[in-house]
């Protein structure tokens, strides 16, 4: 009874809504269909369609997944206060957390699939029994355990959570918290295994160092936060769903440190590369300042690093961090900055040279430029999706009709105009 | 499935037999793809080509075996026999090919090691050639599990080599050094796959069973020596020039989408023959034996000659020595 009414509610939720809102899930779903038809020459044609070859034999793909783990696994820097250690103002942001991490989640399954010509056909391949998952050797066979019960624990506690309020139920504690804890671990866990993925091939000693499972989590407390400050401001001056400016605040400051943090990493890692260059330096020197007459990659990590230090300054100055003006396009920069970074300075110059010493450069093709861009837009929808059906069920606006009216009474008070926080100041004693 | 290619219309002969007429390879697996994405029922309702001959319909039915079929470790005795059944039913269905494929598992007390003279050879490519055509390697992409690099005088890293040369051999001033799949005794390749496709034989060769592969090339981003190949497109051998004699694990047909290397030719060392490249080489730089067989050559050269090989501070202990006269 109820549950068919959660159904219907979301289904209204999700396909009602006014203009600019359809017109906004018109044009993803758009890029989406180009995206599928991209994906649909790939799998009749063949990789050759892609601009990966037998030397660069990762491209955008992989490199979107690495940097969209990482988005997935910040969700963890809500969670955490929100949910151990009881940090209120984080309260209501949580959930948004949860929706942008099964949207990355999602992206990232979608990559992974659009990278292995055996998938989604053979997928059960990957399966214990039926098929022969290679665990715990492989680091691919983590990986996949690790997207998916992640997925499944994003969608199973927010989704618990919801479905609760929307029959007018507190949901339990007892039922929920020790996934939360477990999954409070797997998050890091997530990105560790993602970095192992790479940082396991002394093959490509460009990858192959320790700082590398610490810099992705690194770059994705500082990518991730800054996409959830972006998401959590436009839902406040678009919605009347009480997101208070000290969760920003927190936001802010959490990814002002790990931008920080990341750029040390990324001075140490150029120091180490740079200071006495050994033929392991090569990918970073093909990275940074080209081999011979082969620098595709460098305008772009140029181009990345400048944006990285670029809005870490901006963050830094307190002035300008909490005027939202500075905030958001810092953020958006950042976002942008780790995503070049870490998708396109990471994965592909581990390629280049090959083990061989031969330089092979890789420039992506119409096909995986329209499938990323697909993917992408598929994330975005479900993000979408997700914020639409949990927004109306947290302010009250959508309750199973079976409630009586006690029952149906708002979990969350709107607020009507933007809440003034007073002034904090220590207290002095002499 | 507006890709399958409209396939010409079957010279049916008088048996009323379609195997006259090759059905095109693309067209084959296109047949596969379509038939695992909506199903095979609603494949041949939507599919041109919906089963109009026996043979069509055989086809359909042997690529859905192929789809499902298990994974060649484990499969029993009887499985394996139905399996080189199906594939050599299949190879003659695609591309009119009469190949016998093997399933000749590793000889006991057998170890295979390989040595490359850098002092004999002169850069003919033969070997390569001759590998080319002894495990029909896709001729469209001009696949190659061997790289000849050209070496200055004086130097020993391969960043500084030339590996595409194109001009006469032997080059003044210069020496050569072939690789290909060392067969590492502890392959970095293997522990990679998360489907456990690619395993390393009692014997050492590390094969590929291209069904089971999925495609993800974690082993390509794996290999320090850059040994393993990706079929980016659907493979094409000319009919007339495919090698018949296969091995399982070995030069059988490959379809795009699935990893494969060198293997030592394991349809002929399994038979005791030399691998092609060592046969092929007309200076005599390569040497192949059996690691446990105290008398053979390749045992005298590691007994008698200096030897190095590549990389060895990666430990991942290759069964390919170089050495010089």
């Amino acid at each position: 009874m109820h549950l068919r009414a959660f159904l219907i509610s979301a289904l209204r939720s999700v396909t009602t809504g006014e203009r600019r809102y359809h017109l906004w899930m018109g044009t993803l779903t758009t890029i989406m269909l180009v995206g599928a038809y991209a994906y649909y020459t790939q799998v009749t044609q063949g990789f050759g369609v892609t601009g990966m070859n037998n030397h660069v034999s990762w491209g955008l793909y992989i490199s979107n997944m690495a940097f969209l783990v990482g988005l997935a696994a910040a969700a963890v820097i809500l969670v955490m206060p929100a949910y151990v250690l009881h940090d209120v103002d984080f309260s209501r942001a949580v959930l948004i957390a949860e929706g942008v991490a099964v949207s990355a989640l999602v992206m990232c399954l979608a990559f992974v699939t659009a990278n292995s010509p055996g998938l989604p056909f053979k997928w059960w391949r990957l399966t214990p029994v039926i098929g022969l998952l290679n665990w715990p050797s492989s680091m691919l066979a983590w990986d996949v355990i690790m997207l998916n019960g992640y997925l499944v624990f994003n969608l199973a506690i927010p989704l618990y959570i919801l479905y609760n309020h929307f029959i007018g139920r507190e949901p339990s504690k007892q039922s929920y918290v020790p996934f939360i804890y477990i999954s409070v671990v797997w998050a890091v866990s997530i990105h560790l295994v993602t970095a192992f993925l790479f940082a396991g091939n002394p093959a490509r000693p460009f990858w192959n160092s320790a700082l590398l499972g610490p810099r992705f989590l690194a770059s994705a407390f500082t990518a991730g936060p800054a996409f959830m400050i972006l998401l959590l401001g436009f839902i406040q001056s678009q919605t009347r769903y009480p997101i208070p400016d000290v969760a920003i605040d927190k936001l802010a400051t959490t990814t002002t440190v790990a931008a920080q943090v990341n750029l040390v990493m990324l001075l140490s890692e150029l120091v180490t590369e740079f200071y006495t260059p050994t033929h392991h330096s090569d990918s970073a020197r093909y990275l940074f300042f080209g081999l011979g007459e082969h620098h595709a990659l460098v305008p772009w990590i140029r181009t990345g690093v400048a944006l990285n230090i670029l809005a870490t300054t901006i963050l830094m100055i307190h002035p300008l961090r909490h005027n939202r003006r500075w905030l958001m396009p810092a953020c958006a920069i950042l976002f942008i900055g780790i995503w070049v970074e870490k998708g396109i300075g990471l994965v592909i110059p581990g390629f280049i040279p090959s083990p061989l010493g031969e330089i092979v450069e890789y420039t992506p093709t119409w096909v995986e430029l329209c499938l990323t861009a697909g993917i992408w837009a598929l994330g975005l929808f479900v993000l979408t999706i997700l914020v639409r059906v949990a927004l109306p069920i947290e302010l009250g606006e959508a309750r199973s009709p079976h409630l009586t009216e006690r029952e149906a009474a708002p979990i969350v008070r709107p607020r009507a105009t933007r809440p003034k926080y007073p002034e904090i100041r220590p207290v002095r004693t002499r | 499935m507006s890709s399958d290619p409209t396939p010409e219309t079957p010279e049916t002969t008088e048996d009323g037999s379609l195997l006259q007429k090759p059905v095109d390879r693309r067209g084959a697996l296109g047949l596969l793809l379509g038939g695992v994405a909506t199903g095979v029922a609603a494949a041949s309702a939507c599919s041109p080509l919906s089963a109009a001959t026996p043979e069509e319909r055989e086809l359909k039915r042997l690529e859905w075996e192929e789809f499902t079929q298990k994974h060649y470790r484990r499969m029993t005795e009887a499985e394996r026999a139905e399996t080189i059944a199906r594939l050599e039913r299949l190879a003659k269905l695609r591309h009119n090919e009469e190949a016998t494929i093997a399933t000749t598992d590793a000889q006991p007390g057998v170890l295979f090691g390989y040595a490359f003279n850098i002092s004999k050879c002169k850069g003919y490519r033969r070997c390569v050639e001759a590998c080319i055509n002894e495990n029909n390697l896709d001729r469209r992409s001009d696949t190659q599990y061997i790289r000849i690099f050209e070496m200055e005088n004086g130097v020993v890293d391969l960043s500084d080599a030339d590996p595409t040369y194109q001009h006469e051999v032997p080059a003044e001033g210069h020496f050569y050094l072939g690789t290909q799949c060392f067969q590492c005794a502890d392959p970095p390749c293997v522990p990679v796959c998360p489907v456990g496709a690619t395993w390393q034989e009692p014997d050492g060769i590390v094969v590929v069973d291209y069904n089971w592969c999925v495609g993800c090339r974690a082993c390509m981003a794996a290999c320090p020596y850059w040994a393993r190949r990706f079929n980016w497109d659907e493979p094409e051998v000319p009919a007339e020039e495919v090698n018949p004699n296969q091995h399982y694990l070995g030069n059988r047909d490959r379809h795009k989408g699935c990893v494969e290397k060198c293997t030592f030719c394991i349809h002929r060392t399994r038979q005791g023959r030399l691998p092609a490249c060592v046969e092929a080489c007309p200076t005599g730089a390569r040497v192949f034996g059996n690691l446990l067989d105290p008398n053979s050559e390749i045992r005298w050269i590691l007994a008698h000659k200096p030897v190095f090989r590549l990389k060895e501070e990666l430990a991942t202990e290759p069964r390919f020595w170089y050495f010089a006269d």
